[in-house]
């Protein structure tokens, strides 16, 4: 297996030029984190922060002024609203079991979108297993969330509703706002949940603004280290720890705290919002010179999500018809343009992306799905190259499929 | 979005790069296709067979992933020149084995390579209404996995229709 790997490392030698855009998936760290992080590993704060010793309160210093930091860009009011977990999944898990746990008596009911992402959904089904009632909100086939849909599901028995602030993988900036007051209108007690890795540094979003009960932010998301993110708490709202064990510093998560990953997370949200709006601008021009260059090149293309403000600044999702996405994403890859795709062929059960089939999506076209998201990092010379290399490997895919026919329609 | 790490080997990094006796067929004797046309994981099969009743040529087409595009191409490369009774001994395990090695998540996209091949042959004795003594009646392996996987398409496809109705 190992030799494989190596292998196909090796075709990978002598690439003119790669540009990373799997960010749904992992990112790559900027080097102003990566310096800020190296001397708490082994030069400062190594020690544990609940402990009565120099490099224990060192590290009790840094998680604080990181907690500081990430409480003010989040709009959090708060240090204490900030729970750091060891990443965005734990975060969701938190969010959805800590409620479960914590409203005994309450009621059973938990409401959710179709497209959220894996880490709410398959908590959801399997709080459905343990005796709650999960019910999945549709979206319309931009990604958005019915919103009388909403209305009609939300009850006095609902103790949870859980709805992403921007897709994770077709970039729908959602309505959560009305959402908010739709749930808070039908149900005070509902306790709203929003999984905002995918808006925290890239769109507006702010706790104080959105005043949901709970938000989960993500490092990786926003380029910092993987490894941390955080739950965000809104006060007054109490949720119960889903893993037990010696409680440091994060009421929620205990277990001892990873200070250099979060000291990484706090500087990784300051290069964020340092020039926001130069930021997001940057990567809304890159967005749209990629799927604008894709849909004038390449024919049978369909973008995936909406457009324009209503789509996150990063995100590109589309779908090549008669292309099937893994053989893309390795003959991309061979091309050093490194992205992945919500095809059938790239699952272990062999289904294609719940969210591409939540939009309506049919076969032929989830089977093509591209996904890819850029940074302020990335170049309009990044662009221009991904556009050519794309533009060949889909050529030479279609090539493969020759003549048999796929049905858009099905 | 995707999920599962794919270690292909060289052998398969090559027959997807470069793929063997690639595209459609205008002389072919006889075509098969296997998989669903409307979910993907399809493939076509094209042979040529002289009056000796031996493969010429075979060539295919895919719409498939990277494992399905090498195992529809070394199958091909294996057959060329054999008569069709020998032909038809080909098992999916030796395919799997002439790749040298498929993760096993990938087992089915060899399968199918190997299902295209056996009903291309069935299609061939159908059309010349002949049935050699050695060819079974019932379905192989492969052509039953093969059918099986078009109904799951099938199925997986109508569900997603309902879902998109609702
Ligand atoms: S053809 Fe879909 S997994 Fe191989």
């Amino acid at each position: 297996m190992i030799e494989n790997i190596r292998e196909l490392l090796k075709a990978h030698e002598g690439l003119r030029r790669e540009v990373y855009l799997d960010i749904e998936n992992s990112s790559i760290i900027p080097k102003e984190v990566v310096d800020t992080m190296l001397p708490y590993f082994n030069q400062h704060a190594y020690g544990n922060p609940t402990l009565t010793h120099k490099p224990g309160w060192e590290a009790y210093e840094a998680i604080m002024k990181a907690s500081q930091e990430i409480a003010m860009f989040s709009g959090c009011k708060t240090l204490e609203e900030v729970n750091f977990t060891p990443g965005e999944t734990e975060a969701n898990n938190l969010a959805l079991m800590g409620t479960a746990f914590s409203m005994t008596g309450e009621g059973k009911k938990i409401v959710i979108s179709e497209i959220e992402p894996l880490s709410v959904l398959h908590v959801a089904n399997l709080l459905q297993k343990h005796g709650f009632t999960v019910v999945k909100v549709p979206v319309n086939e931009e990604g958005l969330i019915n919103l009388e849909k909403l209305r009609e599901t939300v009850d006095k028995e609902t103790i949870l509703v859980s709805l992403s602030t921007v897709n994770h993988e077709i970039g729908t900036i959602e309505p959560v706002k009305e959402a908010l007051e739709i749930v808070k209108d039908k149900n005070p007690k509902t306790i709203f949940h929003t999984d905002a890795s995918d808006a925290y540094g890239k769109t507006a979003f702010n706790m104080k603004d959105l005043n949901v009960d709970l938000a989960t932010i993500s490092s990786y998301k926003i380029l910092g280290p993987r490894g941390t993110a955080a739950l965000c708490v809104k006060e007054g709202v109490t949720i119960k720890r889903i893993i037990e064990g010696q409680i440091g510093t994060q009421k929620l998560w205990p277990g001892i705290e990873n200070t250099p990953l979060i000291v990484g997370f706090a500087k990784a949200s300051e290069l964020a919002f340092h020039n926001f709006e130069e930021n997001v601008n940057h990567m809304r021009r890159l967005r749209d010179k990629l799927i604008d260059g894709v849909t004038a090149k390449i024919s049978d293309v369909k973008l995936n999500g909406p457009e324009n403000d209503r789509r996150a600044p990063d995100n590109v999702n589309i779908s090549f018809l008669k292309c099937e996405g893994e053989a893309l994403t390795i003959e991309l890859s061979l091309n050093g343009v490194y992205v992945s795709s919500g095809s059938a062929c790239t699952r272990r059960l062999l289904q294609p992306s719940h969210v591409l089939v939540a939009i309506g999506r049919k076969f032929a076209l989830a089977h093509g799905s591209i996904l890819m998201k850029v940074t302020r990092y990335h170049t309009e010379e990044d662009v221009d190259y991904v556009l050519e290399v794309i533009l060949k490997a889909v050529g030479r895919i279609r090539g493969i499929v020759g003549s048999v026919e796929v049905d858009s329609h099905v | 979005m995707s999920r599962t790490p794919l270690p292909y080997n060289r052998k398969i990094l090559e027959l997807f790069r470069n793929p063997k006796n690639l595209g459609k067929m205008e002389d072919a004797t006889v075509t098969a296709v296997a998989g669903n046309p409307s979910c993907g994981d399809m493939i076509i099969f094209y042979l040529k067979i002289n009056d000796e009743e031996v493969i010429e040529k075979a060539s295919f087409e895919s719409y498939g992933c990277a494992a399905n595009i090498a195992t529809s191409s070394i199958v091909t490369e294996m057959i060329k020149g054999m008569n069709i009774k020998d032909a038809w001994k080909t098992s999916w395990k030796s395919v799997v084995e002439a790749v040298g090695g498929l993760p096993s998540v990938k087992f089915h996209c060899g399968i199918l390579a190997v299902g295209a091949l056996k009903r291309a042959i069935r299609i061939y004795y159908e059309k010349r209404e002949v049935s050699p003594g050695w060819l079974p009646k019932e379905l192989t392996f492969e052509e039953k996995q093969a059918l099986e996987e078009e109904e799951l398409a099938k199925i997986l496809s109508n569900r997603m229709k309902d879902e998109g109705e609702k």
